[in-house]
């Protein structure tokens, strides 16, 4: 049977029990939209947070990107998951027993201010229509490529199975729905990867598979063979990295602080009955991604030992074009892999210096992968359904944040305090529509920068919301307008550095002319410690804060009493 | 207040910053220590196939995170017991 039967199969199958999840947890209130009711066991709202993390970029890209970066790809395995350490230990137990719904809730009842509130909106909504628009896209892709419909069905297809979901069910039917993306994402990712860690290295688990022997060479090891071959084709080697050591320090910090103040991650840890269960809670979420994110750097060096041998030939005298694989002919056809034959051998040769001939676009890897390896139709078919699963839950988990945040936030505690819970949830069914509408159409019109703004989400993460919400627990003293002048400060900033580099002047993006080597991913950990630096400074030179808020803030530093989230 | 009294209360929150600024010390050292600063000086130590910096940079860090949620969600319940700040079983 064809690989395009078995992946209308595989697909069409998870497509039904999306929505067949969604028909069943329907949400009936503001509560179940928003916070699925405070009821989730924390085991399943670790998986659905799993799920809602892993984006398409998670599953598709991150690996191919590894593959070309060898150590330096590291910022990313670190940088994605040492956030949810911060989390866990300094953020989720607190703001779960304070027992709102969101995190401009949070910023606006902790600084006591409408102002403060207006601009935590205005960030969460930003950074979750930046991330939405990249994950409708890769379902975009995922279709083109493996059900050969062009990328504008694939992505209105996308579009209306979120919107069934979203708009009916809310945060219930989105975790949910999300429970089984999580077993149909993880299944896809791992199934692949045991398969040809057992074929290179004899070794059914991946990661151990990614420290042992080959078969094909006895007595040498997978990385040494890599290296040996990096420095032979004129690449770095591929456990050195390129980058300075500076660099990767603040890019994997930006990543990580980035992470605890994401808006979407953060209202996870709402969902859940007790604030025991929010700590538990993320350490089911972590050792979920873990799966994903311990096989994702053996997947890609197996991929490059592999792409390599393929291309180059057992001689490393270059593989006749004539005689390439189907997959290389295959990739071809969508421009996603070129070859120029510059020398005229009729041979295609691959690598780091002035001898290469190939141009293999890194996000391809985990999507090629199977085929390279020569894995059956129906593996193949999973990896389609997978890569859907994954952009799926993360644009539902996004969509949620910007209806809530407008619903809520800003009709609900702004402009039109009087509206009734039926109308409050009716404006916020409606704004996940719009959302979904909007984000459908930037999937297939994206902005020439949809890579670019992923680095800006992170930055802005980092240097806002994270340190306005440590310093609302840790730092019962710290007021209004420090924390203000200190989340303005870090954004301002941040947003600065990253739009001259990356917009304005992008020529001059280089080693040489960042500040203290920082590049534009890493500087959102600089605008954190600005934001805490400018917040300490101004709040020592303005009015104390109220006692009652004072109390508020001993109140969350302890279990007792949380009751489930609710509306006041 | 739950807590018997004001000095109950600030030893609990005094423990609680004393177990998370420790694991958080530890969190820093897999990641930042010897994945990144000390990577360079670690990878001359082989790791069964692996160099050790670079195993602590692609995966055991993320091994060290995972165990750490969990040594913190119980040692925090021991907490919460011991000053009878635990959430009532509803």
């Amino acid at each position: 049977m064809s690989i395009q039967f078995w992946t209308f199969l595989i697909v069409g199958i998870s497509f039904a029990l999306y929505i067949g999840i969604a028909i069943w947890a329907r949400a009936g209130s503001t509560k179940e939209f928003y916070v699925a009711g405070g009821g989730v066991h924390p085991v399943a709202n670790g998986m659905a947070t799993a799920a809602d993390w892993m984006s398409a970029a998670s599953f598709i890209s991150m690996a191919g990107l590894i593959s070309f970066m060898g150590y330096d790809g590291a910022v990313y395995l670190m940088g994605w998951t040492g956030g949810y350490v911060l989390l866990a230990l300094c953020l989720a137990p607190y703001l779960r027993k304070f027992g709102k719904f969101t995190v401009p809730d949070f910023i606006g009842d902790r600084y006591y201010s409408q102002t403060a509130r207006t601009v935590a909106v205005i960030c969460a909504i930003f950074v979750s229509f930046t991330y939405v628009a990249g994950q409708m896209r890769g379902v975009g892709v995922v279709f083109s490529r493996f059900l050969e419909v062009d990328i504008t069905t694939g992505v209105v297809i996308g579009m209306a199975v979120v919107f069934f979901y979203a708009v009916l069910g809310g945060m219930k039917g989105i975790t949910y729905t999300q429970v089984a993306q999580f077993c149909v994402l993880i299944f896809a990712y791992t199934v692949p990867a045991v398969f040809i860690s057992m074929m290179m290295t004899g070794h059914v688990i991946p990661q151990l598979g990614f420290g042992a022997e080959l078969v094909s060479d006895p007595g040498v090891y997978l990385l040494d063979k890599l290296d040996g071959l990096s420095a032979e084709l004129g690449f770095t080697a591929y456990t050195d990295g390129t980058k300075s050591v500076a660099d990767v320090f603040f890019i994997t910090a930006a990543l990580m602080v980035g992470t605890a103040g994401l808006p979407h991650v953060i209202v996870r840890f709402f969902t859940v009955p007790k604030v025991r269960d929010a700590r538990k809670s993320a350490g089911w979420a972590l050792l979920f991604i873990a799966i994903l994110y311990t096989t994702a750097p053996a997947v890609a060096s197996f991929a490059r030992v592999n792409m390599i041998n393929t291309i180059n030939g057992p001689e490393m005298a270059g593989t006749p074009h004539a005689e390439a694989p189907s997959w290389i002919k295959n990739w071809e056809q969508t421009g996603l892999i070129s070859w120029d034959d510059k020398n005229s051998d009729g041979r295609m040769f691959y690598s780091g210096d002035e001898r290469n001939e190939m141009k293999v676009d890194r996000d391809i890897m985990v999507l090629a992968n199977p085929e390279i390896a020569n894995l059956p139709a129906w593996v193949i078919a999973l990896v389609a359904a997978g890569g859907i699963a994954a952009a799926l839950s993360t644009s539902a988990g996004l969509l949620l944040v910007i209806s809530t945040s407008i619903s809520h936030d800003l009709l609900k505690r702004n402009l039109m305090p009087n509206i009734t819970d039926k109308q409050e949830l009716l404006y916020a069914r409606a704004a996940a529509a719009i959302g979904i509408c909007v984000a459908g159409y930037l999937g297939i019109h994206p902005p020439g920068f949809v890579a670019q703004v992923v680095a800006f989400a992170f930055g802005l993460a980092a240097s806002s919301f994270f340190p306005a919400i440590i310093l609302g627990i840790f730092y019962k003293k710290m007021n209004k307008e420090g924390a203000i002048a200190g989340m303005l400060s870090g954004i301002l900033f941040t947003a600065a550095y990253i739009v001259y580099f990356k917009f304005i002047n992008p020529a001059a993006s280089v080693p040489e002319n960042w500040l203290f080597g920082i590049s534009p991913e890493g500087i959102g950990t600089l605008g954190m410690l600005i934001n805490f630096a400018v917040a300490l400074v101004v709040n020592k030179m303005t009015a104390e804060v109220p006692e009652d808020v004072q109390e508020m803030v001993e109140s969350i530093r302890f279990p007792k009493g949380a009751g489930t989230a609710s509306v006041h | 207040m739950a807590f018997e009294n004001k000095e109950a209360a600030r030893a609990y929150w005094r423990a609680n910053l004393k177990l998370m600024l420790t694991l958080l010390g530890i969190w820093f050292a897999v990641s930042y220590g010897f994945g990144i600063l000390l990577a360079d000086a670690l990878n001359a130590i082989p790791f069964f196939g692996f160099k050790l910096g670079f195993w602590f940079a692609q995966q055991g860090s993320i091994y060290v995170f995972v165990i750490l949620i969990f040594v913190y969600v119980g040692l925090m319940n021991r907490l919460d017991r011991k000053f009878n700040v635990r959430e009532d079983d509803e």
